[in-house]
């Protein structure tokens, strides 16, 4: 299945960089085997969407991806660096070029917004200029994502979707090359989902970045993706763009999009 | 056969636990000593425990005081030795009821609190946030907050000492009429170094592991609010029994060399 419909995937130029690989991931907790062999190839200023039930080990993926589950084998390449082999502090550096939009936006709760966009802002001192003024990356963040007024909240005194908004800006701090998002639009109503999707994209040819979206909501995937990936059984089932996959004659390719 | 089986799944599970503390301890003081140091958060923490468990510890120790002396005193009077109140309340205070009832309140008041709040962060992934951006999150929430309460434990125990004599002072003046320089010149003759010295030594163990035990609750929560409850509740628990084994060790060794 995944030959046939990988000679309909769009082809990228020769020109167009790997950023992220993926190869041969495994993991299992207990019994249960949740990643069979998972391969994956992001490429530069891609949106690529990761589908699957619940359950399927889209989240354990994307959290093996970032360090905070260690897979049992396979290989990890973030910006050619093989993230098994990096020390902490190596890794940690390559942390700062990965954003992670977390499913309930993990937004500090005993901080302000601004102290929530500081936060990232303390190690990485060294990527800024010299006597760095944190407020002029904090107020551009949230002016990037519509929010410059809220500034002064907790994340207590925020909607779904502002929190969610206000996680992007977080992420976007350090202007990282890759951001994964992890169901970016779950939870929300649809026009707040919506709004989410658009910004997704804004974000994405500001900062031009590659993005890894993990989600159910096929509105989301068709706006946004340029390419998509089924994760089934552990694998990746089936790759294409949205139109291939949605024009699928397998089964458990049509009831994603049924 | 049943029971037996449960109850040996119980006690293995109970030396995981140990195994498990003993572990998260000596993790602690690897990071204790190593770069960055997150002296901010430390101060902030030493400002939280301290003022806000201060007021609780002030008024607790003031009705000890009152109690101890208002149930003692019949006894001493009937010995006619009522001019050993001050002697017999201060080593008791300043040796034993102090420390452990201050360190049972702040168990209740601050280990709770940590083991609910970083229970939470986990639940929610903050935790997991901190960790994608950079920043060590034991570091950053575990080392500060067991220091801290390391530190403020002593000074705690010192304030609630202080309130209880001051409220056993004011029974003896309201019974015998003493006056306030008498009765504190009697309790600094009675109170010896070989008193204080131990005493305020198993204090700063009694902060840490006020402090030890909330965070390793917190910090390795499980899924759910269910997880967060069991987490402040365990982390009482724990705590409590920790802190008579600790001062059962302490009493022990002061017997021994003093």
């Amino acid at each position: 299945m995944l030959e046939e419909i990988s000679n309909i995937t769009p082809k990228f130029n020769s020109e167009i960089k790997t950023i992220l690989e993926i190869k041969n991931l495994k993991k299992s907790f207990g019994n249960n085997q949740v990643l069979n062999g998972f391969n994956l190839e992001l490429n530069e200023g891609e949106n690529l969407v990761i589908m699957g039930k619940s359950g399927s080990g889209k989240s354990v993926m994307i959290k093996c991806l970032i360090g905070l589950i260690e897979p049992d084998s396979g290989s990890i390449r973030v910006m050619g660096q093989e993230i098994t082999t990096l020390n902490q502090t190596q890794f940690d550096k390559l942390r700062s070029e990965i954003g992670f939009l977390f499913q309930g936006s993990a937004l500090y709760d005993s901080m302000t917004v601004r102290e929530n966009l500081e936060f990232p802002l303390r190690h990485h001192k060294e990527r800024f200029e010299k006597n760095l003024d944190t407020t002029a990356f904090v107020e551009e963040a949230l002016t990037n994502v519509g929010l410059l007024h809220a500034i002064d909240l907790m994340p207590s005194e925020l909607s779904g979707g502002m929190k969610r908004r206000i996680a992007l800006a977080r992420t976007l701090i350090l202007k990282p090359k890759i951001i994964l998002y992890d169901e970016p639009t779950s939870g929300l109503d649809p026009i707040t989902s919506k709004e989410i999707i658009q910004l997704m994209k804004n974000i994405q040819k500001q900062y031009k970045t590659s993005s890894l979206i993990i989600t159910h909501d096929v509105d989301c995937a068709r706006v946004i993706a340029n390419r998509m990936i089924l994760l089934i059984d552990g694998i990746n089932y089936v790759e294409g763009n949205y139109d291939t996959l949605k024009n699928s004659s397998d089964e458990k390719v049509k009831a994603f999009f049924k | 056969m049943v029971q037996s089986s449960q109850l040996a799944l119980n006690i293995k599970n109970f030396f995981i636990e140990i195994g498990e503390l003993a572990y998260f301890s000596s993790r602690f003081f690897r990071e204790l000593f190593s770069k960055p140091f997150e002296f901010k958060e430390l101060l902030r923490q030493c400002y939280n425990m301290g003022n806000k468990s201060l007021g609780l510890v002030l008024i607790t120790g003031f009705i000890i005081g009152l109690v101890l002396t208002i149930q003692t005193r019949p006894t001493l009077e009937q010995f006619g030795a009522e001019s050993w109140m001050p002697s017999m309340v201060s080593i008791s205070i300043v040796r034993e009821i102090g420390p452990i009832i201050t360190a049972l309140i702040c168990a209740g008041r601050i280990g709770s609190g940590i083991g609910a709040e970083l229970g939470s962060m986990r639940v929610t992934e903050q935790i997991d946030a901190m960790e994608v951006s950079g920043t060590n999150p034991f570091k950053y929430l575990v080392v500060t907050r067991v220091l801290a309460t390391t530190l403020m434990i002593p000074i705690l125990v010192f304030f609630g000492d202080t309130m209880a004599l001051y409220g056993s002072f004011l029974v003896e003046n309201l019974n015998g009429d003493v006056s306030f320089f008498l009765y504190f010149d009697k309790v600094f003759h009675a109170i010896e170094y070989s008193d204080l010295l131990p005493a305020t030594i198993k204090t700063f163990f009694f902060g840490y592991a006020i402090g030890l035990v909330g965070c390793y609750k917190g910090y390795y929560c499980e899924k759910g609010t269910v997880g967060v409850g069991i987490a402040a509740n365990s982390a009482v628990v724990y705590t409590s029994m920790l802190l008579f084994i600790i001062d059962f060790i302490a009493v022990f060794i002061t017997d021994i060399f003093i």
